[in-house]
């Protein structure tokens, strides 16, 4: 029990420092609060006129509204890749390593720290989207699941980011893991209608998973039918931390073991 | 009171016969040393010679391919946990964080070593002040100069009180003033009772600081001796003649008596109007002087300066041969 206690006061201290970090960088702050809510006015403003939302019948600004939590939460938790390869380039992990600590508590610190900032990076865009006009429709009930459901994105992304991070070993090469998770929202139902995109696109769009975790937050954010994409969203994101988690653990100890 | 006990092994560090490669290069071939509780050894080396390799496996960070190492009595690869208990470790590169303030980095240590939230408070204001950070303890380390980092490091390694200390070539990259703050530190926490291992690449701070020297080039312990006798076998101080010719020089050996390879060896870069010889004494310099001068062979300046490293491998291994 009291392992249990020291365990989590040693998480708590690292997830403070990650925070302090986090705010004291520029650029980290700026992906954490400007960069969701730009993502949401350009989309709404430049991009909206242009395209049509195909059989789905919604505005755009609500058709694209998941697809912006995503991109905004996203991004953030992509770049944990980067903090964990910063602590195991520039010695900082020689520091911790000769800690009375357990080696899981630097990645975790990192996963958790992710989590809170990018939730709350999510909760930026979705304010810029009330701004803009975006009415959700959704009891506590929905508020609820839509919450534990970027809670599970942003988990999946970092834990994938962790992973990415201890697998290059440098922190430029950890940093392009961002644009894959930018970029991924496009290539799904949530920007444009997978319905409108041709052949090879139109079937990448519909099977990989991000289609249905947008169908989901549509489903719970605007009262819409949830069909079967509540369970493949909730499957693909266990999926990933199930078998990111265990690997990057793994590859921790090994890139730490004497 | 754990450390009572300790102090009951007369050896803080034994190492016998430690071997590492990294893939099919040999960096450790069998290296001995032994460090009294309470006292401070220099391991001295040039660069790739296996210093660093060899503090991260007596720090637990690497695991050794043969041989037997012992810190504060306990073995460092099947008791690790015991060995981390009681040392610090200030690595040759930086592991302070640059966003984090000096106090905060402190309190994060001192919080991760369980100290309590008063404790911890209270030991990173002990540390910022014996470190002499007082003033700059909450500006981020991001502006801290060299030698502030250094010491930074250096509390961030004492926050347990460890009575063992390995401090990786702790001064290297800090201007004169800097180095001796440093070297003043060092001093204090060894007559507190710390036992200190350091590894460094300048002769001298070795000579200033080390009750014993050990000298390794290669993986390989080529000298483990008292400075003092270290210093007498590579001779005092070296002399540098500047000759007016190059073409002088061959002649002006031989009225000296100085091998050819010698001046090579013992300057990086060598000029060939420049011959170095260990000086014994005034009595050598103008003797030295009037050979060259019954030889005709002009000298354009002369310069005294410390033994180097470069020298030490060259006695040495002269010796050897
Ligand atoms: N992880 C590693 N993989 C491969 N080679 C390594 C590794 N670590 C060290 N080496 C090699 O081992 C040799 C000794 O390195 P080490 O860092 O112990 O030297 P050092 O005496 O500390 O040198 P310096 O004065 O430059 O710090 C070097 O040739 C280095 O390239
Ligand atoms: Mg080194």
């Amino acid at each position: 029990m009291t392992g249990v206690l020291t365990a989590a006061g040693d998480l708590r201290r690292l997830v403070v420092r990650d925070l302090r970090r986090e705010v004291r960088m520029l650029d980290g702050l700026i992906v954490n609060t400007a960069l969701p809510v730009i993502i949401m006015v350009l989309f709404v403003y430049v991009f909206g006129g242009a395209i049509t939302t195909g059989s789905s019948g919604l505005a755009y600004l609500d058709f694209v509204v998941p697809a912006v939590l995503l991109m905004s939460g996203g991004y953030g938790a992509a770049l944990t890749a980067v903090n964990i390869a910063d602590d195991m380039t520039d010695g900082m992990i020689d520091r911790f390593r000769t800690l009375p600590i357990g080696g899981w508590v630097v990645p975790a610190g990192h996963v958790v720290a992710s989590v809170l900032r990018n939730v709350a990076a999510c909760g930026f865009a979705l304010l810029a989207a009330v701004v803009l006009g975006f009415r959700p429709d959704a009891g506590p009930a929905e508020w609820a699941l839509t919450l534990a459901l970027l809670i599970g994105y942003v988990l999946a992304m970092s834990a994938l980011a962790v992973l990415w991070g201890l697998l290059v070993r440098s922190t430029q090469a950890a940093g392009a893991f961002g644009f894959v998770v930018l970029f991924l929202p496009y290539l799904s139902d949530g920007v444009v209608p997978a319905e409108t995109m041709p052949g090879v696109l139109r079937d990448f769009a519909s099977n990989q998973p991000i289609t249905p975790i947008v169908a989901t937050l549509r489903a719970l954010l605007l009262d819409r039918p949830m069909g079967s994409s509540g369970v493949a969203a909730t499957l693909w994101l266990v999926g990933v931390v199930v078998v990111s988690t265990p690997a990057a653990a793994w590859l921790f100890r090994r890139r730490t073991s004497a | 009171m754990n450390y009572i006990h300790s102090t009951a092994f007369t050896d803080a560090i034994r190492v016998r016969g430690l071997t590492k490669s990294f893939g099919a290069t040999r960096v450790l071939a069998g290296v001995d040393l032994t460090v009294p509780t309470g006292s401070l050894l220099a391991l001295l080396g040039p660069n790739g010679s296996g210093k660093t390799t060899t503090v991260r496996i007596l720090t637990t960070l690497l695991a050794p391919d043969g041989g037997t190492a012992t810190v504060g009595g306990n073995d460092v690869t099947r008791e690790g946990v015991a060995v981390r208990r009681m040392i610090g470790l200030t690595s040759q590169q930086a592991t302070v964080d640059d966003l984090l303030t000096g106090r905060e980095n402190l309190e994060l240590f001192a919080g991760l070593y369980h100290l309590g939230r008063r404790r911890a408070r209270q030991r990173a204001a002990e540390l910022l002040e014996r470190f002499d950070l007082a003033g700059a303890a909450n500006r981020r380390v991001g502006t801290y100069s060299g030698g502030m980092r250094r010491r930074l490091d250096l509390a961030a390694s004492m926050v347990s009180e460890p009575r063992i200390l390995f401090l990786d070539e702790p001064t290297t990259g800090l201007d004169p003033r800097s180095r001796a703050e440093l070297w003043s530190v060092i001093r204090e926490l060894l007559a507190s009772g710390t036992t200190i291992l350091l590894t460094t690449q300048y002769l001298e701070e070795a000579d200033r600081l080390a009750d014993r020297v050990v000298v390794i080039d290669g993986g390989r312990v080529v000298a483990d001796d008292s400075p003092a006798a270290l210093k007498r076998q590579v001779g005092a101080e070296r002399l540098v003649l500047h000759l007016s010719r190059a073409e002088d020089a061959p002649r002006a050996r031989a009225a000296l008596g100085v091998p050819a390879q010698e001046t090579a060896l013992a300057h990086g870069v060598t000029s060939p109007h420049e011959i170095t010889l260990a000086l014994r004494g005034p009595e050598h310099l103008r003797c030295a002087l009037n050979a060259l001068r019954r030889a005709g062979i002009g000298v354009e300046h002369v310069e005294l300066r410390t033994p180097t490293l470069d020298d030490v491998f060259f006695e040495l291994t002269a010796a050897a041969a």
